[in-house]
């Protein structure tokens, strides 16, 4: 009885963590978009792509991505500092609230919970027009921009 | 007093072309090198491409009246021209902001003084 009661502990441990531990803990957040948004955040990065919501990544990639905009996936998207600043707080107060790794990815689309999610799209579906990348998540996800991706608002283009 | 304000009318209708194209962002440029920009020059660095294999052209199309679309996005890009698109060229911080992008972008490098002035020359000569 003594040893199993420590058992009992473990074993309880482990499986909370588990739960916790989703896709290698590289979970996105939910909810994914604050009800308040950052004017900034919505009209810079819409500048030149769709707004990812900040809960797609957890902070230190945000913080990441956000010291390196004049080099951003290979174009100069940097902003004046007082922007850079306010964009970089908006969204590291908003970040995902299920991410437990350690990891801080730049890409949404290289989390172990997007591999999960997308696993079964076959390459033809990607290379499409009207997607050509797995960045657009709005390609087929139509409520992204809103922090909407469940399976009711999907409509994958042909 | 009729002869007054005929005058005055007359006056206005030569003046105000010129007062249309006046674009205070240009002149910003105009006034901090003291030289002169051409259409002909802007019109070719539109179309010059740099070292990464993208002109100004590869997203803004051939003509800036044209909506565009960004190369590696596809987002659709508002008209450059502000004959057909009246907001562009009148926040001198913005005009800054995507110089800096584009022209790091486009030509590997920053784009002088000179160069912003024609480009903004030609593009302003877009009717």
């Amino acid at each position: 009885m003594t040893i199993i009661k420590p058992l009992l502990v473990a074993v309880l441990l482990a499986s909370s963590f588990a739960a916790h531990a989703k896709y290698n803990g590289e979970d996105r957040g939910k909810p994914m978009l604050p009800a308040q948004v950052n004017a900034k955040w919505q009209a810079e990065c819409s500048g030149c792509h769709m707004v990812y919501p900040p809960g797609l990544l957890p902070a230190a990639s945000w913080k990441k991505l956000m010291t390196g905009l004049d080099k951003h996936f290979g174009v100069d998207a940097s902003v004046a500092a007082a922007d850079q600043a306010e964009i970089t707080a908006f969204l590291v107060a908003n970040p995902s609230n299920r991410w437990t790794a350690t990891t801080a990815p730049l890409r949404t689309t290289e989390g172990e919970w997007f591999k999960a999610k997308h696993g079964g799209i076959k390459a033809e579906v990607w290379s499409r027009a009207a997607v050509k990348s797995k960045s657009n998540c709005t390609a087929c996800h139509t409520g992204a921009e809103k922090g909407v991706f469940d399976e009711h608002n999907i409509r994958i283009p042909n | 007093m009729k002869l007054t304000l005929t005058t005055t009318i007359a006056a206005l209708a030569v003046a105000l072309p010129f007062a249309a194209s006046a674009n205070p962002v240009l002149d910003g440029y105009k006034a901090e090198i003291k030289g002169t920009f051409t259409v002909a020059a802007g019109e070719k660095l539109y179309n010059t491409v740099g070292p990464n294999q993208l002109a100004c052209a590869s997203c803004h199309t051939a003509s800036p009246k044209n909506v565009g679309k960004h190369a590696k996005t596809n987002k659709a890009i508002d008209p450059l021209a502000p004959s057909v698109n009246a907001k562009r060229f009148t926040d001198a911080a913005t005009v800054e902001k995507w110089f800096k992008r584009n022209c790091n972008d486009a030509l590997g490098r920053a784009c002088t003084t000179q160069e912003k002035g024609d480009f903004m020359t030609y593009v302003l000569s877009i009717k």
